[in-house]
């Protein structure tokens, strides 16, 4: 009887231990940006675990970036949905009028045309495209730095993500750490020459250091903000982590 | 009965395998080996099951930086693919199940790391892993291992066997998965996070670059399921129902 109960005392002080380090830990990792939207349900353990080990060990960390000898010769545009009218047009006309409008926690609100968003400033980077599935291909991507962009805008310190649309209805969205990486491009120009449009051309974000998913094509609008409610990106893709650093 | 009167009742014409001296020998699994032996069993299931769906995207293999379908692969598995986009000369698309896939093989992957590091903890500490795992020193010769091999090929040789007490071959095989096979698995994963090299770099260049670090990560499970085939195929040779008792109480008998 004795051992049965030091066990189950013993037990219930585990218990309360790791229900009270549990409580500490959700805390702290609050405070410091190591919960990702996306922990609720089934996978939070393991969506909160890989995003909050990421964030310790490599919160500024640098995609690998590769010579140009490295470039795809054969890189792989993957599908993209059927365009709309509205973009037909926008093709037709070479894309003079695409604007990429930023709304949200900024102090100028700016619809951003091609033309203004390419003399803002910009960055060339030979990255790795990674897709979920498995397939990958490096090419040379130039585009403004979306952090240039957001202080461009007046960003406020309340924002803690970058939600960003695309014309075919596909979004997404980043935290703080990620929209302000210097890697992090608005990408227009690909290979050395613009970026054609089944790689996302005329306007794509490329997010080096998470997966392709996360590097959405045709993208018009920016949304800061500081709280991020919608998490599927497309109706059907359920249960793809919000974070894809892995 | 008691597991050591299996011992006693032993009468095979080799040497049985218990190589130590008869006070440190205790028949059974500590406890941690049961816990960590039962999450790893789950989470190895939970991370063969999503991985072979993530396959099913593209159940194409490169070798080097990059690859994709209009790039050469080094072998394909002849399966149909859950994207239309991928080549495989059949006429349909499954449908795609990568979204709970991936984040049940990462979730997986969590719990294989924790089971692994607390079993390691403890196993270094106890002295489990120098004394039941490593090959005694009379054992540390390929002449063992090959007696041992010699040994497993004869079916009298399984019967006998008291769980936690291990031959030559055994302790060989378990110690690869432990040092070998595991921290593969777990690296070559790690290698395909584009978050994670961009931290430790070397961890992808070292293999040979992102398809390498797939390509290996799928031999590797392949060597891990081999392993688990043959542990089950043993375990049944064995005695099923006594070693499975043996890994969930602890001892091989029944409790009166």
């Amino acid at each position: 009887m004795t051992s049965i109960t030091r066990r189950s005392l013993l037990a219930g002080g585990v218990a309360t231990a790791v229900a009270a380090l549990g409580g500490v830990a959700a805390a702290a990792g609050r405070r410091f940006g190591l919960v990702p939207p996306d922990a609720e349900g089934l996978f939070a353990p393991g969506n909160t675990l890989s995003y909050a080990a990421h964030r310790l060990v490599g919160r500024d960390a640098l995609a690998r970036e590769f010579p140009r000898s490295a470039i795809s010769t054969k890189p792989f545009a993957n599908q993209i949905s059927a365009h709309t009218e509205a973009f037909a047009r926008h093709q037709a006309e070479h894309f003079a009028h695409w604007a990429l409008d930023v709304r949200g926690l900024v102090d100028r609100p700016l619809p951003l045309s091609l033309t203004t968003l390419r003399g803002l400033e910009a960055r060339s980077q030979v990255t790795a495209v990674t897709c979920e599935e498995g397939w990958s291909y490096v090419a040379e991507w130039t585009g403004t730095p979306l952090s240039a962009v957001l202080q461009a805008c007046g960003i406020r310190a309340s924002a803690k993500y970058v939600v960003y649309f695309a014309a075919d209805g596909w979004f997404d969205s980043i935290d703080i750490d990620e929209a302000m990486h210097p890697q992090t491009l608005v990408a227009w120009g690909m290979n050395g020459g613009p970026l054609p449009v089944p790689f996302g051309g005329p306007l794509r974000m490329r997010v080096p250091r998470q997966l392709g998913y996360k590097s959405v094509k045709f993208i018009n609008r920016l949304l800061v903000t500081d709280e991020v409610a919608d998490l599927q990106i497309q109706p059907g893709l359920r249960n793809y982590a919000w974070y894809s650093g892995i | 009965m008691t597991a050591r009167s299996h011992t006693a009742a032993w009468t095979g014409d080799v040497a049985p395998p218990f190589d130590q001296p008869a006070a440190a020998m205790t028949a059974g699994h500590p406890r941690f080996v049961r816990i960590t032996h039962w999450l790893t069993t789950i989470a190895t299931i939970a991370l063969v099951i999503s991985g072979i769906e993530l396959i099913i995207s593209h159940p194409r293999f490169y070798w080097g930086e990059v690859g994709n379908v209009n790039t050469t692969p080094l072998f394909s598995i002849p399966i149909p693919a859950s994207r239309a986009t991928v080549p495989t000369g059949y006429g349909f698309t499954l449908p795609d199940q990568n979204g709970w896939s991936r984040s049940l093989h990462f979730q997986a992957a969590w719990l294989v790391l924790f089971a692994g590091l607390a079993y390691l903890i403890a196993g270094l500490r106890s002295g489990h892993v120098s004394r039941r795992l490593v090959p005694a020193p009379g054992d540390r010769s390929w002449r063992a291992l090959r007696a041992s091999i010699a040994e497993h090929r004869r079916a009298h040789i399984i019967a006998p066997h008291s769980p936690g007490v291990y031959n030559v071959l055994q302790r060989t095989a378990y110690l690869g998965v432990l040092f070998v096979l595991f921290p593969l698995v777990i690296w070559t994963g790690l290698a395909m996070s584009p978050g994670f090299t961009a931290v430790l770099p070397w961890s992808v260049t070292s293999l040979g670059g992102h398809q390498s670090a797939r390509t290996l990560h799928f031999v590797t499970m392949l060597a891990l399921v081999v392993f688990t085939v043959v542990h089950v195929v043993m375990v049944t040779r064995a005695g099923f129902r006594r070693l499975m008792r043996a890994m969930i109480t602890g001892t091989a008998e029944s409790r009166p």
